[in-house]
């Protein structure tokens, strides 16, 4: 089934004329409106604008002339990316009918270099959850177990790549958002360093955070795509002027001699003993191959979590303040006047978390309370950002577990504080703005796929997609499949 | 309100807000143009939209470094945006981006004229923000079924920045503005136009007894829109304040809005409602690095400014402070007088004709009006030159100078076309006199009897016979010269 390769395999294929662009998105489409009814990854499909964009790849690779790497490759983004004509609902009441006038530089960037927009995925409201329920439309499902959450907040982009509705996807990170849903879909999710990836036209939940990057069937896969969105944006302040290396060309490069660093903070108690045991047994594959693995410390690794839901939700309440029905998005009936306009408009546009956040924000961001909660929690912010300077003065990537449990049963963690204590293994790599990537691990007894982190040095992606490539290529994983038909 | 004899004293600190003349928006490449159609000149950043980003102007900066150094400030090697948090619907994203802890530039003063001498009033700080948009309601505030918003203006660069509480009465409020507004438009960074909100003032005042050390409770005047609302307002609120400190009341802690209809402020908000604006560090923007090399490369190229235009007014052209003060108080007006006296080498007549005839028609401080000037430097000068070599008499130079404004044309060729020019000839005029005192025998009577007041009525009757082109000198010494021989 075209569907279920890689990238690159994919596009060994249009090279060789085997298959052409339009055939794979037709496939894709047929196979979204066959299984996504159960898996339900999409919000919205686009099979019009794909189909018409997919024509157009195949007359490039026609005549031999393809954009990229990645020219024709049907792939699926995250809903809050702005599309052009396409709406944009961040999973959200408020934005529900919100039909973005322009497009986010990364689907400049993607349409620049040829690729097929399938549609927008699901996700957490605002991107703030772990499990995908936090839709205001509707739950994704974990295409290992569809009892199971695919994680959270990108779920529906880890989901749609692992049930092989698209060839790659791109999500946002803020928390975790990319490798803890890598991790429940058993798929390769990277974040990249903050600044790698432009954010202009990326809905903003937490900006000092928030970080766009790729879910995808390989690790080669992820780091074709993200050689096509990396890289300086002027629209973007905080974007890096740092050259995008060939991460590709990288990746064939061993990793014997390697230095990794295994944060002893990281296997947490209470995580799940078959995580812990796959993970460990990673970190074994790894010394066979050459890498020089070695105890490390992050000792402000406790912290994080608490300076992190300070932090982000003082961010998204300055973010989501525009969203008071005057300008765009949904408004509310009936108001008096314009302050009773906004006040309805959000009470009934913002699901819980989203106000939860928001009112831990405004706390926290208070006069009287910004020193002791914000100021603070900037501090606790630069003491993490120091320990990793400090692990990589000693080693080249840490080695980590990406979640310290297995993806649970939709409904089964309705306790906020239980829900945050998922990220507690990714957060930390946020605050400090470094690269992360998770990768399949291996499985559970009962079939459910164990992520493998892997944290690098700013801008280091290139070593860190090596380390992971070379486990991938070690082991047999990336070979099963979901029980989906 | 400087009166020692008072029991108080008054102590007012000012904030202007001044929109930068940049062509793009502060974080967005729109433009700033007044007057286009409504939303006409919006984008994804300015209207707020979502996953939209900043990015700053640079020009605007360099603007803001530029009129920091005006003003003595010391510009920060960093300085940092960061968000103010109000829910406004003219506000797109009900933050705006301004500047906090960081401001761009602390630490000036601004010198200005108090009864003739230099006073200089402290700065506390100056700092860049965006504007808001604009609310257009449907009838009155109160009653408006409906509000339409306009986000043209929304994005435009502002430049905020907070005096000391060193200004001591109203009117040294209105100098400090007038001096203000003066450095502005030399630099070229603000049009200054007060009715279109290019320059807005915000005032805080409060009343001390003489010699306390501690200021009294201060309240906050909004909406100053012009130099003369300035002025009223607080000299309304010192006096409102000094009653009811007489009956012995305290002062409220408030916002209150200037009424320039009814003349008199109200309370807009107190300290409880006050809002708290959450502010911190707008993530979306790096802090903002200015080189030292780059701000002395923006302090060399600094013009003159206002005061020391003045002085060398004074010392080059030999003007009085008065006439140097007025004539100094826009670039556009100092630049329109010395070309005309490039053109025409007495800076004395250039400067009275400027005083008394051309602000008369343009007013002082609009560079608008004075750049549309159907009088140009040039043209002014050479009808003063007419004036000068005696060509055209002073009371005939008014006459063509209201031809040149309605027409646009030179002096010389109305002049020429109108045979305005002037009779000095003493066979000519001689005749004339001959005639005048032929038919005027009872003034010649008079005179003779000793009224010379009677040879004004007969200089009089000359200018008449010859439409005021004679020349009066060689009228009066002819008048003089026959009356004595009959």
């Amino acid at each position: 089934m075209i569907t279920q390769l890689t990238v690159h395999a994919l596009v060994e294929q249009f090279r060789r004329g085997a298959a052409t662009p339009s055939a794979a998105a037709r496939a894709y489409l047929d196979r979204i409106a066959a299984v996504d009814p159960s898996v339900r990854a999409y919000i919205t499909v686009t099979p019009e604008r794909a189909l018409a964009a997919a024509a157009a790849a195949d007359a490039r690779w026609r005549a031999g002339r393809p954009l990229s790497p990645i020219d024709g490759v049907p792939i699926a983004v995250k809903d809050l990316l702005c599309t052009k004509g396409v709406r944009t609902t961040c999973g959200s009441r408020i934005l529900e009918h919100f039909v973005p006038p322009y497009d986010a530089t990364v689907i400049e960037r993607l349409e620049a270099a040829g690729t097929v927009l399938l549609g927008k995925t699901n996700m957490d409201e605002f991107a703030m959850g772990s499990s995908t329920e936090h839709s205001a439309f509707f739950a994704t499902r974990n295409p290992w177990d569809l009892a199971r959450v695919p994680g959270g907040s990108s779920g529906g982009s880890g989901a749609a790549v692992a049930a092989d509705l698209a060839a790659a996807a791109l999500g946002s990170d803020t928390g975790g958002s990319i490798r803890q849903p890598a991790a429940f879909t058993g798929t390769v999710g990277l974040k990249p360093t903050y600044g790698r990836v432009s954010r202009y036209g990326l809905v903003a939940f937490a900006s000092s955070l928030d970080q766009i990057g790729p879910f995808a069937k390989d690790v080669i896969d992820a780091a074709l795509v993200l050689r096509v969105i990396a890289g300086r944006d002027p629209l973007d302040s905080t974007s890096a002027d740092v050259p995008a290396p060939d991460f590709v060309a990288e990746l064939g490069r061993p990793i014997e001699g390697l230095r990794l660093g295994v944060p002893q903070e990281y296997f947490v108690e209470g995580m799940d003993p078959e995580v812990e045991a796959s993970v460990r047994e990673a970190i074994e594959v790894l010394k066979r191959l050459g890498g020089r693995a070695e105890p490390i410390s992050l000792p402000t690794t406790d912290y994080a979590l608490a300076a992190y839901y300070l932090i982000a939700p003082a961010e998204a309440s300055s973010n989501l303040a525009r969203y008071d029905g005057v300008k765009y998005g949904s408004r509310a009936a009936g108001a008096r006047d314009v302050i009773d306009m906004s006040s309805k408009t959000r009470a009934q546009g913002f699901g819980p978390e989203v106000k939860r956040r928001i009112m831990l924000g405004t706390y926290a961001l208070s006069a009287g309370y910004y020193e002791a909660y914000y100021g603070k929690a900037q501090k606790v912010r630069t003491l993490v950002r120091r320990d990793f300077d400090a692990a990589f003065a000693r080693v080249d990537v840490i080695v980590a577990p990406t979640t310290p449990n297995l993806p649970f049963k939709h409904g089964e963690k309705e306790d906020p504080l239980a829900m945050y204590l998922n990220d507690v293994l990714t957060i930390p790599v946020n605050l400090a703005g470094l690269p992360g990537v998770s990768v399949r691990c291996g499985f559970s007894l009962a079939g459910l796929p164990i992520g493998l982190q892997f944290i690098g040095r700013p801008f280091d992606e290139a070593t860190l997609l090596r380390a992971a490539h070379a486990y991938e290529q070690a082991t047999g994983w990336q070979t099963r499949r979901p029980p989906l038909p | 309100m400087t009166d020692p004899s008072a029991a108080y004293e008054v102590v007012i600190g000012l904030e202007v807000h001044a929109q930068l003349r940049t062509r793009s928006k502060m974080f967005c490449g729109c433009p700033t143009a007044f007057g286009a159609p409504p939303n006409s000149q919006t984008c994804p950043v300015c209207q707020g939209m979502p996953g939209s980003l900043p990015v700053i102007n640079r020009r605007a900066v360099e603007f803001g470094v530029r009129t920091a150094l005006a003003f003595h400030c010391r510009v920060n090697a960093s300085c940092r945006f960061a968000r103010k948090h109000y829910y406004y619907p003219d506000m797109p994203k009900n933050y705006q981006i301004s500047q906090y802890e960081e401001p761009l530039a602390e630490d000036g003063w601004l010198e200005l004229q108090a009864d003739g001498q230099p006073r200089r009033i402290a700065i506390q700080r100056l700092h860049l923000e965006e504007d808001v948009g604009r609310l257009i309601h449907e009838g009155t505030l109160e009653t408006a079924h409906a509000s339409l918003v306009d986000f043209n203006r929304s994005g435009v660069p502002l430049m905020e920045t907070v005096s000391q509480p060193d200004v001591r009465s109203p009117e040294e409020a209105a100098a400090y503005l007038r001096a203000f507004r003066a450095v502005l438009l030399y630099l070229g960074v603000c049009d200054g136009n007060m009715e279109e909100g290019s320059l807005r003032c915000d005032a805080n005042i409060s009343l001390r007894r003489w010699g306390a050390p501690d200021l009294g409770t201060k309240v906050e005047i909004k909406n100053l829109n012009s130099f003369k609302n300035v002025q009223r307002a607080l000299e309304f609120e010192a006096l409102r304040q000094r009653e009811a400190l007489d009956r012995g009341e305290r002062i409220v802690q408030e916002t209150r809005l200037w009424d320039a209809d009814r003349g008199r402020t109200r309370t807009m908000r107190g300290k409880e409602q006050a809002h708290d604006y959450r502010y911190f560090p707008e993530p979306d923007l790096v802090p903002l690095e200015l080189s030292r090399a780059s701000v002395e490369a923006v302090r060399a190229d600094l013009p003159e400014l206002p005061a020391a235009r003045r002085q060398r007014f004074v010392r080059e052209y030999g003007l009085p402070t008065y006439d140097a003060d007025l004539l100094t108080q826009t670039r556009a007006l100092a630049d329109y007088y010395e070309a005309a006296v490039r053109e025409v080498p007495h800076p004395k007549l250039v400067s009275n004709w400027m005083m008394s005839e051309l602000l008369r028609a343009i007013p002082a401080d609009d560079e608008r009006a004075l750049a549309a000037s159907p009088i140009s430097p040039r043209h002014l000068a050479g009808l003063l030159r007419l004036v000068a070599d005696g060509t055209i008499t002073g009371k005939i130079a008014k006459d063509v100078f209201e031809k040149m404004f309605r027409s646009g044309e030179d002096a010389l060729t109305i002049v020429g076309r109108e045979g305005l020019t002037q009779i000095a000839d003493t066979a000519a005029l001689g005749a004339v006199v001959d005639q005048v005192l032929r038919a005027n025998p009872k003034a010649v009577e008079d005179w003779r009897r000793g009224k010379k007041a009677a040879a004004g009525a007969l200089v009089g009757q000359v200018m008449k016979a010859t439409q005021g082109k004679a020349n009066p000198s060689v009228v009066n010494s002819l008048l003089e010269a026959k009356l004595s021989q009959l």
